[in-house]
C-alpha cells in the first residue's frame, strides 16, 4: 500500500469524524467540565444579567447545600428510588424476561411487543395517564385493590405512598427494556443443562437460583447499572406527577438541580448538585462493578 | 397444545394486557364527554363516543402547533444526527488515522457521563450564542450522540477490508466509498439509529423545557406537561392530548419494531 494512499486515509479519517467529535466537544465534554468551575461560583439572576456580577466563591455552593435540608430531602429520596426501584424493575424485568422465553409459551413475539410498548411511549403522556389510573377515588389501580378488599389508597397525595406509586409507574414504563436484554442472555443458556436439571428433580426455584442465575450473571449486572442510573436521573415523572410532593416527598436529586437553576436561577449552587449527582453514579457504579467481581460475575 | 402450554400462554396474556391496559384505558378515556371518567366504579368505554376532546385539543388548545413543532424537531434532529454519526461511527471502524483508537477509548469513557451534568453550563453557553428559546438550541444535544457513533462503528466493523481496498485500487476517493458503497450496506441500522434518535427526541423532556420558553415553540411533552398542571380535573382531555402526544412514536415503534429490537441488543451487549 502506497503512502499516499496512507495519507488520503487518515485525512478522510480525519475529515468523517472531526464534525461530530466537534460537536461532542463543544456541546458535551465542555459544558461537563464547565460544571465543575461554575460549581465554585455564584452565578445567579445578577451573573446572567451582567457577568460583571460573578464571583469565585470556593466551595461555599457545597457548604451551603450540606445545610440545606430540601437538599438532603432529595438526597435521601433518590437513594430510597435507587435501593427500592433498582431491585423491584430488575426482578419484575426477569420474571418478565423468563416468562417470554418459556418453551411452552405459543405466539411469542406478539407479547414480547406488547410487553415492550410503554417503554417507547412518551414519558410525560404516559405520566398523565398513571396520575388519574393512581387517583384515589375514581382510579382504576384503586378500583382493581378494592375489587381484593383493600380500601383506598391516597398514593399521589400521601408522602408513604407517593414514592411506591412512581415506582409502580416507572416500572411500568422500563422493564420492557430490561427484559428485552434478559431475553437475549436468557437464550444463550443451553435447555439441556435446565432439563437435566429438572430430571434430577430440581425445583423452579433451584433451578433459577443453581442454573439460570448464573449464567446470567453479567447480564444482570449490566442491567441493575442501567436501572441505577436511570434511578438517578428520575426528573419527569415528579414534575408530572407529584411536582416533588407531597411533603418534598418526591423531590429527586435531579428535580431539584432544575429547580436550583431554572426556578431560582442559581446556576452556580445547581452546578455544585450537578456535579455531586456525577459522583453518587459513579461511585455506586463502582461498587456495583466491585462486587461482581468479587462475586465472579465478570 | 398441552395444558403446559396453555397455562404459560394465558399467563403471558394477562401479563400483556395487565401491561397495556393503561394505553387502552387512555385511548378510551379520550373518546368519553368531560367528566364521564370521574365515577366510581371508572367506566371503561366511552357511553357515547365522540371526537369532541380532539377537536377541542386543536381549536382551543392550538395542540396542532405543537405537534407540527414535534414534528420539526424530532425530523431535524434525526437528520443531523446521521449526518454527524455515521461518517464518524464508519470513520471509527475502517479508516487508519492516527489518535482514533485512543479517541475512541475517551467515546466509550464518556458513554458513563449522563448529559443532565452539563446542562446548566450548556444553557449558559448556548445563552451566549444566542440559541436560547429557538429550535437550533433543542436541537443540540443531538449533534453529539456518542451512541449513534458507537452503533455504527459496531455495524461497520463486520465489512471486509478487501471490499473498501478493492474501491481504492479502482481509483474511488473515500468520500465515495463511503457514499457508494458503505451507506448501502449500513441501511438496516441507520433505520435504528434514525428510529432511536427520532423517538429519543420526540420524548425528550427535560432538555426542551430548560431551552424553549417560547409556548409557540412548545414541543407536544413541554405543552403537555403545562397542560396537566392546569387542567389537573380534565380527563378526557388530558388523555386526548396523551394519545396525540404518544400515539405517532407507538406506531413507528410497532411499523419497524425489528429494527429497534435489534438495535437496542446491538447497543447493550457492549459491555
Amino acid at each position: 500500500m502506497s503512502a499516499v494512499r496512507r495519507i488520503r486515509e487518515a485525512r478522510a479519517g480525519w475529515a468523517m469524524s472531526s464534525p461530530a467529535l466537534a460537536a461532542i466537544a463543544l456541546f458535551f465534554v465542555f459544558p461537563a467540565i464547565a460544571s465543575l468551575f461554575l460549581s465554585f461560583t455564584d452565578f445567579d439572576i445578577y451573573a446572567l444579567a451582567n457577568l460583571d456580577n460573578l464571583r469565585f466563591v470556593g466551595f461555599q455552593n457545597y457548604a451551603r447545600l450540606i445545610e440545606n435540608p430540601l437538599f438532603w430531602k432529595a438526597m435521601t429520596n433518590t437513594l430510597l428510588f435507587v435501593a427500592v426501584g433498582t431491585p423491584f424493575i430488575v426482578a419484575l424485568s426477569l420474571f418478565a424476561a423468563m416468562l417470554v422465553n418459556s418453551r411452552w409459551l405459543k405466539w411469542r413475539p406478539l407479547w414480547r411487543v406488547a410487553l415492550f410498548a410503554p417503554y417507547v411511549t412518551t414519558l410525560v403522556a404516559t405520566a398523565v395517564v398513571w396520575r388519574y389510573l393512581l387517583h384515589t377515588r375514581y382510579g382504576l389501580v384503586n378500583y382493581l385493590l378494592s375489587l381484593i378488599g383493600i380500601p383506598p389508597i391516597d398514593w399521589l397525595g400521601s408522602p408513604n405512598a407517593s414514592l411506591p406509586a412512581i415506582l409502580i409507574f416507572v416500572g411500568w414504563k422500563t422493564f420492557g427494556y430490561n427484559m428485552i436484554i434478559f431475553l437475549a442472555a436468557l437464550q444463550t443458556v443451553p435447555r439441556e443443562l435446565d432439563e437435566a436439571a429438572r430430571i434430577d428433580g430440581a425445583g423452579w426455584w433451584t433451578r433459577l437460583r443453581h442454573v439460570t442465575l448464573p449464567a446470567i450473571a453479567p447480564t444482570a449486572l449490566l442491567v441493575s447499572v442501567l436501572t441505577v442510573a436511570g434511578m438517578f436521573q428520575l426528573f419527569a415523572e415528579p414534575y408530572v406527577m407529584t411536582q416533588g410532593g407531597p411533603a418534598q416527598s418526591t423531590v429527586t436529586i435531579l428535580y431539584f438541580m432544575y429547580e436550583e437553576g431554572f426556578k431560582w436561577w442559581n446556576l452556580g449552587s445547581g452546578a455544585a448538585v450537578a456535579f455531586l449527582l456525577f459522583l453518587c453514579i459513579l461511585a455506586v457504579t463502582l461498587v456495583q462493578l466491585r462486587l461482581a467481581r468479587r462475586g465472579g460475575a465478570i | 397444545m398441552s395444558a403446559r402450554h396453555w397455562t404459560v400462554t394465558l399467563l403471558a396474556a394477562l401479563v400483556a394486557l395487565l401491561t397495556i391496559a393503561p394505553l387502552l384505558w387512555m385511548l378510551s378515556v379520550s373518546f368519553m364527554a368531560p367528566g364521564e371518567a370521574a365515577q366510581f366504579p371508572p367506566p371503561l368505554l366511552p357511553a357515547d363516543p365522540s371526537l369532541a376532546n380532539y377537536r377541542t385539543l386543536f381549536s382551543t388548545f392550538g395542540i396542532g402547533r405543537f405537534l407540527a413543532n414535534s414534528i420539526l424537531v424530532s425530523t431535524l434532529a434525526t437528520i443531523l444526527a446521521l449526518i454527524f454519526t455515521i461518517p464518524a461511527g464508519y470513520a471509527f471502524a475502517k479508516l487508519r488515522f492516527t489518535g482514533r483508537d485512543a479517541t475512541f477509548r475517551l467515546l466509550v469513557a464518556a458513554l458513563v457521563v449522563p448529559g443532565q451534568i452539563g446542562m446548566l453550563p450548556l444553557f449558559l453557553e448556548l445563552k451566549a450564542m444566542g440559541l436560547v428559546n429557538s429550535y437550533a438550541g433543542a436541537l443540540v444535544p443531538w449533534l453529539a450522540g456518542i451512541f449513534g457513533i458507537f452503533l455504527v462503528r459496531q455495524y461497520c466493523l463486520s465489512i471486509p477490508d478487501e471490499m473498501l481496498e478493492a474501491a481504492r485500487i479502482d481509483g474511488a476517493s473515500e468520500g465515495q466509498i463511503l457514499r457508494r458503497i458503505v451507506l448501502p450496506i449500513l441501511a438496516p441500522i441507520i433505520v435504528t439509529l434514525a428510529l432511536f434518535v427520532f423517538l429519543g427526541s420526540w420524548n425528550d423532556f427535560m432538555w426542551p423545557l430548560i431551552i424553549l420558553a417560547d409556548q409557540q415553540l412548545y414541543t407536544l411533552p413541554v405543552a403537555l406537561a403545562a397542560m396537566s398542571r392546569e387542567h389537573v380535573q380534565d380527563n378526557e382531555l388530558m388523555m386526548a392530548g396523551a394519545v396525540v402526544t404518544t400515539l405517532p412514536v407507538l406506531i413507528l415503534f410497532l411499523a419497524l419494531q425489528r429494527f429497534y429490537l435489534t438495535g437496542l441488543l446491538t447497543g447493550s451487549v457492549k459491555g
